[in-house]
Formats: structure tokens, sequence, C-alpha cells
């Protein structure tokens, strides 16, 4: 894995609900789940500590109500949290002014909503446009760079609808042309794809991937789909009951889950999708190779070429060749075997 | 739950044996002279020294009244010199029109444009063929000085509404202000409005208007806070993320995103608005309200009916306009080009305005329906009225007598023969089994109030009167309402006949009623059934339509009747509704009874009457407050009384 340096980090972050939040965390305290409802108080987000590289894209996952909406809220600053640090490029977002906050969101952070957010009266471009409007770019040069996203995303003619007639994978586009306009650094997305049919997720999920190709953003992205996240992630977080419990790439979450809650999850995963070659390849040379794969494929991609073809495949990394891998050592991975 | 029942049936027995078998001395019946606090005497003082002398530094009170009448003086001159006047130089009769008002004819083209606008070319000719009645029946000149008043009233009210509305949502300090002041203001009966604006803003038509603006403002404020705080806060969350102010995030953001809702408050301030300017016709409003005022008095039967089917018609426009608007959806009509391609409603309108201002000098129809022209109907009614009074005075006076005598009077001496301590003590018991000792002391509280006013037997004719009404009013509506609900034509018929019913004005209610009952109770009773008969149709109706389609096919596969549907299903489940609607029939009855001082009742409303005609500041508001303290107590009641009856069926 490549070392990326730390772009959103979060340190110890607290976010708790109730009557008097700060005296449970008084003097440094770290309560436990128990103490926080024993106090008539509630713990969504407890003791959480990230470190998000640059270009990354970071998924945040949990079932609803294990906090990783009020995490992402908090690390946007959105939701005040009770206690921790939030360094965005090293500034303790925390400590930043109102104005400060106004500015940093209007130049350097992107969020799209479960719920896409449009506003009903303004049309797809004024939409796309509003962020830029806000900032009080005149109106020639706003639409000028809001029609360029409009087009990133695949919606060049739909410029004057309103978002009431489109439909909701169109909603989402729109929705994330918008958090695109500003060309921030930082990019939230709040379940963006939860609200959509299955078909359509799929799509965007794709499309979404084909955006970040190109645009390589740092990426915080929330859901609750398990599938969804490792499709996507680079490193994923998962959260239970306010506290991050693992953070892993997909491959290690599945062939090492932290304790049983994560390994219930992964159980069902089928391990192709996630396992990569250079876990399974087999130390030393084989006398003929049919060809040579990067260390960092995942199985379920290249299963056909391997188990079709007739040798076993070099499989290397960095470009040295670190191993091989048998059709055999894929098809017991196929078939769910436990590598 | 079954002592209770007795215990109910009990104390009903002994009301009746009360009041109709011990004729009880006059002591135990009305609270004694000793208890009466002089409320009304401390408010009058209170208000001769806020107009005499109160002063916040230099400026004083007097000064600030004026200047807030000033305010809106201003623009309600320039409408009226739109609408009404024109620009004349000279005085009285040898005034002559330099620049005349909007023709007939102009206004008539912009009602139908923005019918056009607001929904379709069908609204706009409705619009149009009524404003076209309004200058046929010569009722233009009136109905423009009330719509002169609804121009600057409307606007005022929603923007001080929308004002007042964000405020509470900013800070909660603020509707922990407005919300008990709110409360009361839509208990108070429009009538107590009027004696302080009277007193510090003089008789007149701005007078007449700030009364109409106060008076139409309340349901804004609620709308804005609840259209506000429907905003999603998914919404709110990307107005920050896109790095708004505060300023922007609501003018941007929160309030064009709550237009949809605040359409509706505005459709209810339009409609609050009408109805109040006519009632302001009695401190110095004119128009079309004033012409209603003059006819009842003079009991001139044609002028009146006239008059009203002028606010009739008013009304109809105002209000579907309205509701258009609010229902309307924007559509995407970008035009391009200048201008005028790109309003050319708009433009129509302008245009017609000056032609028919210019051409109206060499042909007048265009600017004035002529006289000659115009169809009078006066004769028509008075005739039809003295027709039906000569031809059925029989059945009219026996329908009269019957309900007086077998109705209002046994009833009246049941309410006027009740002790007051032990009426004080049922309500207190039944607030207490409703709402736990906190509703028991609101009511008590209020009681008591009622009781320190000295005005305890005036509060027991209202409450005679109202209570009957609102039976009267339950029983024709329940059945309507039910109707309504089961057979869809019937629903739409009963539903166009209630809406309209809805957009008159209370003064309306009173014409014909006067006309073929003359003055009194059973007149007033007739007025206040008529007027409160909506709700109870329509939240019946409501109420039964919303009980989830999977009970009644529930019900259907269990093998009931339609009978045993509506019994069984159907009806227990809308009881809730019900209730509110019953709820909201007391509230409509109360404020209904105080307009019909007017035909001569003699109640708390007559009270406030009279003290409208000295101008009596507190003995006027002291019984305003009183018929308050009756609406709170009814509404604080019923409402308990639904919330538990909703709290069992979703338990259930």
């Amino acid at each position: 894995m490549i070392e990326r340096p730390v772009k959103l980090a979060c340190r110890h972050v607290w976010k708790i609900y109730g009557s008097h939040p700060q005296r449970l965390l008084a003097g440094g305290g770290v309560p436990s789940l128990e103490e926080i409802r024993r106090t008539d108080h509630v713990g969504a987000v407890r003791d959480a500590s990230l470190e998000i590289g640059e270009g990354e894209i970071f998924v945040i996952m949990g079932l609803s109500g294990s906090g990783k909406s009020t995490l992402v809220r908090c690390l946007s600053r959105l939701v005040e949290p009770t206690a921790g640090e939030i360094l965005y490029d090293g500034e303790d977002l925390l400590k930043a002014s109102a104005a400060r906050m106004i500015e940093i969101r209007r130049h350097r952070m992107g969020m799209v909503f479960q719920h896409f957010a449009l506003l009903p009266h303004l049309t797809v471009l004024e939409n796309v446009a509003f962020p830029l409007e806000v900032q009080g770019m005149d109106r020639k040069m706003r639409e000028a760079r809001a029609r360029e996203v409009v087009q990133l995303v695949g919606l060049q003619g739909r410029e004057s609808n309103f978002p009431r007639q489109l439909s909701g994978g169109q909603q989402q586009r729109v929705g994330i042309a918008r958090s695109l306009a500003v060309e921030p650094d930082l990019w939230f997305l709040d379940e963006p794809f939860s609200a959509l049919d299955p078909l359509i997720r799929r799509e965007m999920q794709e499309e979404f991937l084909r955006i970040q190709r190109q645009l390589k953003k740092t990426i915080v992205f929330i859901t609750h789909d398990f599938d969804e996240a490792i499709r996507l992630a680079d490193r994923i977080a998962i959260m239970k009951d306010g506290a991050v419990v693992q953070v892993a790439t997909p491959e290690e979450l599945v062939l090492a889950p932290a304790n049983a809650y994560v390994a219930a999850f992964t159980a069902h995963v089928a391990r192709a999708k996630v396992v990569t070659l250079g876990r399974i390849a087999v130390p030393g040379q084989v006398e003929r190779v049919a060809g040579t794969l990067p260390a960092a494929a995942r199985i379920e991609e290249v299963a056909d070429r391997i188990v079709l073809a007739d040798a076993p495949f070099a499989v290397e990394r960095d470009g040295a060749v670190i191993g091989h891998v048998t059709p055999a050592a894929v098809i017991s991975i196929l078939i769910g075997r436990q590598p | 739950m079954t002592p209770w029942r007795g215990i109910w049936a009990g104390l009903a027995l002994v009301a009746l044996g009360l009041a109709v078998l011990a004729s009880l001395p006059a002591g135990w019946l009305w609270p004694p002279q000793a208890m009466q606090v002089p409320f009304a005497g401390w408010l009058t003082a209170a208000m001769t020294w806020l107009t005499d002398s109160a002063a916040i530094g230099p400026v004083t009170v007097k000064d600030l009244t004026r200047g807030f009448a000033t305010l809106v003086e201003a623009p309600y001159e320039v409408v009226k010199v739109l609408l009404v006047d024109g620009i004349t130089e000279g005085k009285g009769r040898r005034a002559t029109t330099i620049i005349p008002p909007l023709s007939w004819v102009a206004v008539t083209v912009a009602a139908v444009a923005l019918g056009h606008f607001a929904r379709d070319i069908w609204l706009g000719l409705l619009a149009g063929a009524l404003m076209t009645y309004l200058a046929v029946f010569g009722q233009w000149d009136s109905a423009m000085v009330t719509l002169a008043s609804i121009a600057i009233a409307v606007p005022l009210g929603v923007l001080g509404g929308v004002a007042l509305g964000i405020a509470a949502w900013r800070w909660p300090w603020v509707e922990r202000v407005l919300s008990p002041v709110l409360d009361l203001m839509q208990t108070i009966p429009t009538f107590a409005f009027l004696v302080p604006i009277l007193v510090l803003f003089g008789f007149g038509p701005v007078a007449a208007l700030l009364a109409t603006i106060i008076y139409a403002m309340p349901p804004m404020v609620r709308v804005t806070i609840v259209a506000l705080r429907a905003v999603p806060s998914e919404i709110l969350d990307f107005a920050s993320m896109a790095g708004c102010t505060p300023g922007q995030r609501m003018r941007k953001v929160m309030l064009p995103v709550a237009i949809p809702d605040l359409m509706v408050g505005v459709n209810q301030v339009i409609m609050l608005s009408l109805n109040m300017v006519i009632i302001a016709s009695m401190i110095g409003a004119g128009g079309l309200g004033a012409d209603v005022l003059a006819s009842l008095r003079q009991l001139n039967i044609g002028g009146g009916i006239e008059a009203g089917l002028a606010i009739t018609a008013l009304a109809v426009v105002l209000d579907r306009l309205g509701q258009a608007m609010s229902e309307r959806v924007a559509r995407a009509e970008v035009r391009q080009g200048n201008w005028w391609r790109r309003h050319p409603r708009t433009t129509l309108v302008l245009v017609v305005a000056l032609l028919t201002g210019a051409l109206g000098q060499l042909v007048p129809a265009l600017q004035d329906w002529p006289k000659a022209w115009e169809i009078t109907t006066k004769p028509f009614w008075a005739d039809l009225i003295r027709h039906i009074n000569l031809s059925y005075f029989d059945q009219l006076e026996a329908v009269r007598v019957w309900f007086l005598e077998a109705l209002l009077l046994p009833v009246r001496r049941f309410f006027l023969g009740l002790p007051w301590l032990f009426l004080l003590a049922v309500l207190a018991l039944a607030g207490w089994r409703l709402g736990g000792l906190r509703l028991a002391g609101l009511v008590l509280a209020l009681g008591l109030f009622i009781a320190a006013t000295g005005l305890w037997e005036l509060a027991m004719i209202t409450v005679y009167l109202c209570g009957l009404s609102v039976v009267i009013a339950m029983l024709i509506g329940l059945p309507l309402g039910i109707l309504a609900a089961l057979n869809e034509t019937a629903g739409k018929v009963i539903g166009a006949v209630v809406d309209t019913l809805q957009t008159l004005p209370s003064f309306v209610y009173l014409i014909p009623v006067v006309m073929l009952f003359r003055v009194g109770d059973f007149s007033a009773m007739i007025a206040v059934v008529l007027f409160a008969l909506v709700p109870a149709v329509k939240y019946t109706a409501h109420g039964l339509r919303s009980v989830p389609p999977e009970l009644i096919e529930a019900g259907v596969v269990c093998g009931c009747t339609r009978a045993q549907i509506l019994r069984k299903i159907q009806l227990p489940m809308a009881v809730p509704m019900i209730l509110l609607g019953l709820n909201q029939t007391i509230l409509l009855a109360l404020s209904m009874l105080v307009i019909t001082a007017l035909v001569g009742t003699r109640d708390l409303g007559q009270e406030v009457y009279s003290a409208l005609a000295t101008a009596d500041v507190g003995r006027g508001l002291v019984s305003g407050l009183a018929v308050a303290a009756i609406a709170i107590i009814a509404d604080r009641l019923i409402g308990a009384a639904a919330g538990r009856a909703r709290a069992r069926l979703e338990v259930a």
C-alpha cells in the first residue's frame, strides 16, 4: 500500500447528547458505554480517531444508529463535537471562527447528501451554481463553471430542468455536480446512493469511481452497505455504538476481522471480491507461467484468465515477481474455502 | 372508566335538578359582588395613561401611534388613488379629476391575467366575470375601497407575520412570549380588537386597516414557524456546507424552500383580512362593509343583499386566486427577449390600463361602468323578501316560536339556573379527568376570572346560545360529513358548498337571517349555526376518509355490512378528528356570536358591541377577554379529550 500524506485527521472525537455531556468527559475521562447510558446521555460518537490520506477513498461503514452520520457531521463541523480535535491540513477546525469555517466550506469542502438536498425552486444549473453564487461570483462565471460540472456528471441538456422533473439517480448527479462546483479538496458523501434503486445504485457507483479516477479527491464516504464499501473503499472504518471498531482495507477486514462483530459482517462477503493475488501468491519460481499479474488485483477481476490458462501466473509487486498463483488456488477462493 | 360514567350521569342529573326544580336564590346562582374585581376600570385607566401621558423618553405613545398610522396611511393613500380616487384637483364637489383611477376594464383585465398566471384561463375568466359583476351591479366603488384596504393589509400582514415567525424560529424566547399572545388573539372576538384600536388611532380607514393587519397576522406567524421548522435538516446542512452566512441561509435557502407552505398562510391572511375589513367598517373602514352595516341598521333589505352578494363575489375571487397561487407550481417557462416578451401578462395589463385611462376621457364607459347600464336588484330582493314574509309569515313565525319555546328558552333557563360554584366544580373535575391538575387549575382560574369580571350572567347567556348553536351545527354537520366521506358525488357537492360558505365574511350571514326572522336570539342562532357548520362537516369527512384502508378491508373480510363498517370501524377511528372539528365549531360559533350582537342578542357580545359604540376600552376588553376565557376553556378541554382519544387509538 502506498503511503499517503494525511489530509484529514480526527483525534479522540466525542459527541455526547444529553443534559451535561461535558461532565462525563471532565478531566480527560473516558466513560464507558454503560456509564453514558446510565446517566441518561447518548454517546453518538465515542473517542473516534481516524487518519485519512490524501486522494484516498475512506469509507465509514456501520448500521443505522452506529454514529457514522454524526461522525461525518463532526468532521465537517455541522455538528459541534463535545471534545476532540479535527485537523484538516493540520488546522484544527474546532478552533476556527465562524467566518473561517464559512471560508473553508466555501472553497475546500463539498458534501453530497442521502436525500440529495437540492433546492426545489432552482433549476439544475442554478442548483449547481449555488455554492458559487453564495461566494459572490458573478452570474456568467458561475454558470460557465456549473456547465462544466454538469457535463462531468453527464447531465448536459438538463440544465434548465427543475429537480422534481428528474429521476432519483439524476437528482443525485446534480447533488454530486453541486458539491464539486467549488473544486474542493475534501469530499464528504453521506450515504449518497442509499436512497436509489439497486440497479441505479450500481451505475452510480461506477460513475463515482470514474469521476474519482479523474479528480483524485480525498473522500469520506458513509454507507451502511458493506458490498458498497468494499467496492469503493481504499480503507474502511467500521463503527458500532459510536465507536470505531476497526480500520482496515477490505481485504484485511474479511481475512482478519478484529472481533466477532466485524466477522459477522464480513462472513457473507464473497472472498473473491476482496482477496488480492498478493495474498494467495505462493513464493518461488515455476518453470512456465501463462503471464504476469499485479499483486493488487482482486481475484474476482482476474479469475477468468487464471482459471482458463494452462499454467500458473506470476504475481509481481513494484516490478518484482513475488510468487505465483495456480488455478487451483483461485478456484478454492471462488468456491469459498478459507485462504 | 365505568364508575366515572356513573359519576358524570349523576352530575348531569343534579344539574338538571338544581336548574329546573329548585329555584335557588340569586346569591347561589351568581358570584357575589364582593369578589368582583374592577378590571374594566383598571384597563380604562391604563389606556388613558397610555394615550395621554405615557412616553418613552421624549416620544409619547401618542406620537408613536401617530407615526405608526402615517406609516400605514402613506401606501394606503397610493393604492386608494390607483383604485378609487385618481388624482384630483380642488376639494369636494368642484374637484376635477386630472388623472382617473384605474378603469374597471383595467382592473378586470388584471384579475383575468392574475387568474391565468396562477392557474389557467378558466380561473382568469371566473375572476374577470365576478369583477364585471361588481361593475354591472353598481358595487364597483365600494368594492374598490374594500380592495384597496386588502391590497395594503395583506402585504403588511404577511411581512409582519414572516418577520415575527423568523424571530420566533431564531430565538426560542421570542416564541415563548409570542405563543400565548397568538393563542389569545385567535380566541378574542373581533369586536374586542376594535375598541383599543379605536381609542389609540381614532375613527377612520387607517384605524380599520391597522385592526385588519393585527387580526390577520397571527396565522402567518404560526405558518412561518411551522414552515421554517419543516425545512429538511439536510437542506440546512447543505446551506452550511455551501458556506452560507446566516443571512444567506435564511434568504436564499430557507425562505424559498418554505414558500409552498408560506403561501398557505398568505391565503389565510387574505381571507382573514377580508373578514376583518368588513367588520372594521364599525370603526370607519368604508367600502362594502359599511354598505352592509348601513343596510342592517336601516333594515334596507335589497341594499344589504346586494352588498352581501358583492362581498361574496369579492371573497370568491380573492379565495380562488389565493388558493391557486399557493398551489401554483413554478412552471419552467423561461422566455427570451425583451422585458415585455418575458412578461406578456404584465405588459397586457399595463397597456390596457393606459389605453382605457386615455380613451376613457372620450368614451366614459371604458372608465366607469355607466350608471344607466347598472342593474339594480334591490327592488327584486325587497319584493322577494316581502313576498316570502307575507305568504309564509305564519309558517316562519311558527318555526321561530317553536324553536324559542321548545329549545331556546328552556336551555337558557337551565344555564341561568345553575349555581356558579357547582358549574366551576364540574368544569374543574372535567379538566382534572382529561388533563390532570394543570388543566383543572387553568380551567378553574379562567372560570374565576369570568366570575370576577361581574359578567357571569352574560357569560351564561353566551354559553347557552353558543352551546345550543354548536349542538345543532354538529347535528347537521356530522351526517353531512359522513355523507360527503361515503359518497363521492355528494362529497364533491358538499365540499364545494362548504368551501364557499367558508370564504364568506361573518357579516354576510346576518343579512338573510334578519330578513326572514327579524332580530333576536333565534336569528342569531341560525347565523351562528350556518357560520360554524363548516368545520363540523369538514373535519368529520376528513376523519372518516383518513381511516387506513386496510382496516376497512379487514372489516369487509370479517363480513361487516356497510353500516357496521361505518359504526364499528370508521366512526370510532375518526373520533379524534371529529373532536377537533367540534373544537373549531365552538371557536367559530363564539366569534360569530359576538357579531350577532348586531341583531340584538343580550350576551357578552352585546357588551363588547356597546363598548365599541361608546369607545369604552375597559368594558370592551374585559368582555372580550371573558369570551376568550370561555373559548380557551372549551378549547383546552376538548383538545385534551381529542388527545386522549388519539392516544387510545394509537395504543390499540
